[in-house]
Parts: structure tokens; C-alpha cells; sequence
């Protein structure tokens, strides 16, 4: 600062660099770079285990090569394998599709397009998003006390004591039920009126609106919803060891109805249990359970990405 | 039925079109209001199941149980400050983790990110989120115990600690966090960050003091979600916390304890399952109750805080 007449101007070259923003600033240099490692770290901590996992897991898929994919659980590390639990989590996917799916949407559609703004509707929209935070592991203890005990004899009567494939698979489909609703209203609201009024305007019901403008309109919204919802239950863990998925049950003979009322497994509780084991075979093994338990989750997640980015379209 | 006709040829019957087509309209509405008031039923049922087995429990139960040394369900004793301490203990853990580094994310790529690193950053973000629990309790078990907490802490730290548990929860609830966080920081209208520049502040002051006061409910209800998922978190704490079997009341996050999830777990599963005539079993559904009314707490007041964020913008 130069000093004339004892008050304090600024010489030229300090406002030029001033307004020409040349100097750098250390406060905001600093902030940035925090603010850029908080997310490199967020990002990169989950890719370095991801890759830790890798390192352990390819030797073993490598000597083993696609047996581990043919044996099922056994006692001997050597000689153990994941193919129940692919098998087990393809079938509780079927669950999530034939049933959580179209009652989600359903339920959607009832929310979006019929009811109107009443209290029972606020209330039905506030229960269902409670339902999306209610933790995974009641939904097991829910399906325990509903699929294994209550209707004990018809999920699974005898020695499988109602902890069969019917009662984790209704388990599953409930749990992500609110998943599919909610993604599923939101693709709904993102339909534009004037696409339901031309609709109205020709003399269509509101089913017939739904069914030949709203629906084609929100479809690629939907289809991303659900196979999220698809990814969610192929991870999820807690609330099938409640329902009494058990390693190395699954009658993989007579097929997906055979295996209905028998004892089951998937891919994800399988790993839990190669997990407790102490030796190191065991996990390896478990290593190489994860990485085909990720490959498939980031596979359906991708697809549910490229859906949206293929279809997204702003009105 | 009225055959009034009103003018020429056109009728009330013509008027009320096509009684097929009606009917059809009634079903399907009818089919849609009952799959919507399916999810009401899914909640009464998971009241109903918790509140059943519970009751059953507590007449089962000796009352000075739920409060005594330990969580042992096999030796008859609940006490319910055991697991409670180990569930706040690892929440804490996983928002101390989860909190600095979800809401930093969340601001670089709201405010710092060009458009193409967030378009390409986000979908990676959410991906990660999920990597399924399992997985990250392998982690916990296999390199944050080992390599991080018994190296910063000592070897004589057991391999089975909730230090490590809640950091591996704060590993899996981070992008869950951000991603919430970052969609109310985004949804913030650019024209209060351009008034900020215009008044001649810089980036941070804007993202500080503009930005993240005015996203502030969206910001509050991630911490929430992030801390309700952190508790309800089951399999990382069964693998990697150490409570198998029970557990002593303990407030050392560097040794082992139990969490309301995991003694679940324990309780349905395992070495400890128990099908007696007892209260052990049924005591799984009075910790469900717990759990249950924790969670729906944390997500009616979060749900507040978004609503409160639609309102504004």
C-alpha cells in the first residue's frame, strides 16, 4: 500500500492484479484439494479392496478354472464350489420378478395415476417409503415368523421345517417391493401431463391412457427401477439367514419347482459362510465367491445405467 | 334404466359409454388400489411379527435380565445396554468415516466437478454403493483389522473388534451418503450461486456459505439415512465384530461387542441357535422391535428434512 496524504491507496499493479485474479489463493487451493481427496478416497478405498479381492480370487479361478462353478459346498476346501448359490440366487431373482415387480409397479401406478390427494394416499406414500428404510435383517425376521412358521405347512412341511426356497424368495420380493414402487412412481411422475391429456381428449379411460400413453412413456424408468431392485437382492445376506438359507442345501435335480419347498441357498450366504471358515483355502475360495457375486451385480448395475443414459429423456 | 332422450339420437345410455370398457376400468383400478394397500399390509405383518414375538418374550422373561452383565442369550441374560452400546458404537465409528467423506464427495462433485467427471463420477458412486455388506465384511475381517486398526493400535487389539466393523460400515453407508447429499446440493437454483459471485465471492465461500446452508435439510437427511442404514447394518458386524456367543457390556470400540443386528443372527443361526421353550428365541424379535423402532425414527424425521427441500425450490 502506498501512502499519500496519510491515507492508505492501492497502487495500480495491486487493483490490476486484483481484478485480473492472478495470485493464487492458498485458502481456496487447499479447499479444493480436500474436498477432491475426500472424494478420492471415498472412491478409490472401495476399488483397492475391489482389487484386493481380485488378487486372492484369480489364482484360485485360475488352478481351479470353471470347476469351482460345477462342485457345490463341501467339507474339503479343495474340493468346493458356488454352483448352488448361483444357481439358488438365479432362482430367488425369478422371485423378485414374477412377483415383487408387477405388484410394485401395480402399486405405483395406483399412487401416480388413481389416487387422489387424500390423507390415506399421503399415508399409503409415507408407509411405503418407511418400508424402503426398514434394514434388511427385519424383513428376515419377518419372513421368519410369517413364511417359516406361520405357513410352515405350506412353504416347506416336514424336515424342512418352512425354511425352503418359497419362504426366501417371498422374503426377497418383499423386501425390495418398496425399491420398485418408488423408482416406479418416479418414472410416472416424469410423464408430462399433456401426453395423459391427449390421451383423455379422445375419449380414452384413464386404464387406457395408462396403458397405451403413460406406461410406453415411463417404460425405460421402470425398467431401470427394476433391475436395480434385482441387484439389491442379489447382494442382500441377513434376511435370508434368517429364513434359514443353509450352505450347500439346494436341490438343483428336479429344477426351479422341485426345488420350491426344499431347504436353499445363494451366492451371497454361501460367501458368508466360506467367510467364518478359518483356513485359507477356504478363503481364497471365498475371494473367488465375491468376485463372481460382483461381477454379476456390477453387470446387472451397468445394464440398469446404460438404460437410463440410453432412454433418459427430458420433457 | 332411463331411456330419456335429450336430443335426437343421443342417449344417457350412449352417454355412459361402453359398459365392458367399464367394467374393465373398475378392475383394473381395483387391481392397482390392492397392490398399493399390499405395502400397508407388509407393515402391519412386520408389527404384528415383532410385537407378537416380543410380547412372548418379555412374559417369558425375568425382568432383572435386561439389565445385567452381558448379552448371553443361552445363559438367560438380555441385557439390552450391551448391544445398544454396540450399535451406537460402530454408528459412530461408520459416520465418522462416512460423514467427512460422503459430504466432501458430495460437494466436489456438485460444485467443483466439470459436468462430463460428474456425469461419468455419479454413475460410479452409485455403483459402488452396491457392493453388497458381505463383501465388506470380508474386508473388515481380512485387511482393515490386520492391517489398519492392529497397526494403528497395537497387536494386542483381538482381530474381532467393532473398530473395525464400524469402519467397514462407514465404508459401505459413504456413497450412499454423498449420493443423497450431492442431489440436494445439485437441485440448489444457480441463481444464488451467481448472486454470491456477483457480491464477489469465491468458490468455497459460495459452496460454504451459499450452497450448503441452502441444501441444508437434504444434507441433514443423508447424515440420517446414512446413520439408519449404519445401524440396521447386519452382516459386517455378524462376520467382523466378534459377538458370536454374547457378549459383555463394553464401551471399548478396540475389543469385540455385540450389536442388536448381529445378535439376531446369532440368535436364528449358528452356534447360538436356540429353539427352546425359553425366552432366547423369542428374544430375536424383541431386539427386531428395538431395531425397528430406532430405524423408524431416524426415517420419519429424515424424511421431514427432504420434504422440507421440495417445499422451498
Amino acid at each position: 500500500m502506498a501512502t499519500r496524504d496519510g491515507i492508505e491507496r492501492a497502487t495500480k499493479a495491486e487493483v490490476q492484479a486484483a481484478l485480473t485474479g492472478k495470485r493464487r489463493r492458498v485458502g481456496e487451493t487447499v479447499f479444493t484439494l480436500v474436498l477432491l481427496a475426500t472424494l478420492i478416497i471415498a472412491l478409490a478405498v472401495l476399488v483397492a479392496l475391489l482389487l484386493d479381492v481380485a488378487r486372492s480370487a484369480v489364482p484360485v479361478l485360475r488352478t481351479r478354472g470353471g470347476e469351482i462353478f460345477r462342485n457345490g459346498y463341501s467339507a474339503l476346501p479343495e474340493g468346493a464350489g458356488i454352483k448352488q448359490g448361483i444357481i439358488g440366487s438365479l432362482y430367488l431373482m425369478a422371485f423378485v420378478l414374477v412377483l415383487a415387480i408387477p405388484l410394485g409397479i401395480g402399486a405405483a401406478i395406483y399412487m401416480e395415476e388413481y389416487a387422489r390427494d387424500t390423507r390415506l394416499t399421503r399415508f399409503i406414500n409415507t408407509n411405503i417409503r418407511n418400508l424402503a428404510g426398514v434394514p434388511a435383517i427385519v424383513y428376515g425376521i419377518l419372513g421368519l415368523a410369517v413364511f417359516v412358521e406361520l405357513l410352515k405347512s405350506v412353504t416347506g412341511p416336514g424336515s424342512v421345517q418352512g425354511k425352503s426356497l418359497l419362504a426366501g424368495g417371498f422374503t426377497i420380493a418383499l423386501m425390495v417391493l418398496p425399491i420398485v414402487i418408488i423408482t416406479t412412481q418416479e418414472a410416472l411422475r416424469a410423464v408430462p401431463n399433456s401426453i395423459r391429456e391427449g390421451g383423455f381428449g379422445v375419449g380414452a379411460t384413464r386404464w387406457e391412457v395408462i396403458r397405451s400413453h403413460v406406461l410406453p412413456n415411463a417404460a425405460p424408468g421402470i425398467l431401470t427401477g427394476s433391475v436395480l431392485s434385482m441387484a439389491r437382492a442379489l447382494g442382500e445376506t441377513a434376511p435370508l439367514i434368517m429364513v434359514g438359507a443353509v450352505t450347500g442345501f439346494l436341490a438343483t435335480s428336479g429344477g426351479f419347482l422341485a426345488a420350491l419347498r426344499q431347504r436353499f441357498t445363494a451366492l451371497p450366504t454361501l460367501v458368508f459362510a466360506y467367510v467364518k471358515k478359518p483356513q485359507q483355502d477356504y478363503q481364497d475360495l471365498a475371494a473367488a465367491a465375491i468376485l463372481v457375486l460382483i461381477v454379476l451385480i456390477f453387470a446387472v448395475n451397468l445394464t440398469a445405467i446404460l438404460l437410463r443414459n440410453r432412454y433418459e429423456r427430458r420433457w | 334404466m332411463a331411456q330419456a332422450v335429450i336430443e335426437g339420437s343421443v342417449t344417457l345410455d350412449a352417454l355412459r359409454g361402453d359398459v365392458r370398457r367399464l367394467r374393465r376400468e373398475r378392475v383394473m383400478r381395483g387391481l392397482f388400489f390392492a397392490t398399493a394397500a399390499l405395502s400397508v399390509g407388509i407393515t402391519l405383518a412386520i408389527i404384528l411379527s415383532l410385537a407378537g414375538g416380543a410380547a412372548d418374550f418379555l412374559s417369558k422373561v425375568q425382568l432383572s435380565t435386561l439389565w445385567s452383565e452381558g448379552w448371553f442369550p443361552r445363559r438367560n441374560l438380555f441385557d439390552i445396554k450391551t448391544i445398544v452400546a454396540g450399535t451406537i458404537i460402530v454408528a459412530t465409528i461408520a459416520m465418522f468415516v462416512a460423514a467427512p467423506l460422503g459430504l466432501g464427495a458430495a460437494m466436489y462433485l456438485s460444485e467443483y466437478a466439470k459436468p462430463r467427471a460428474r456425469r461419468f463420477l455419479k454413475p460410479v458412486l452409485e455403483t459402488l454403493a452396491s457392493v453388497p455388506s458381505v463383501v465388506l465384511g470380508f474386508f473388515a475381517l481380512r485387511i482393515i483389522s490386520p492391517d489398519i486398526v492392529q497397526k494403528l493400535f497395537g497387536s494386542s487389539v483381538p482381530i474381532f473388534n467393532l473398530m473395525s466393523a464400524g469402519l467397514a460400515v462407514g465404508l459401505l453407508v459413504t456413497p450412499l451418503v454423498a449420493s443423497v447429499a450431492e442431489d440436494s446440493m445439485h437441485a440448489v437454483p444457480a441463481v444464488l450461486r451467481e448472486a454470491s459471485y456477483g457480491l464477489g465471492a469465491r468458490r468455497r465461500a459460495t459452496s460454504v456459505h451459499v450452497v450448503a446452508p441452502a441444501a441444508v435439510s437434504g444434507i441433514t437427511a443423508a447424515l440420517l439415512l446414512g446413520i439408519s442404514r449404519a445401524i440396521g447394518e447386519t452382516m459386517i458386524v455378524a462376520i467382523a465384530a466378534g459377538g458370536t456367543g454374547g457378549s459383555l457390556f463394553n464401551l471399548n470400540p478396540l475389543k469385540g461387542g455385540q450389536t442388536m443386528t448381529a445378535a439376531i443372527t446369532s440368535l436364528a443361526t449358528g452356534s447360538d441357535q436356540v429353539r427352546s421353550a425359553g425366552p432366547a428365541y423369542p428374544s430375536l424379535f424383541f431386539v427386531g422391535l428395538l431395531l425397528f423402532v430406532f430405524t423408524l425414527g431416524l426415517n420419519l424425521i429424515s424424511e421431514r428434512f427432504v420434504r422440507r427441500v421440495r417445499k422451498r425450490f
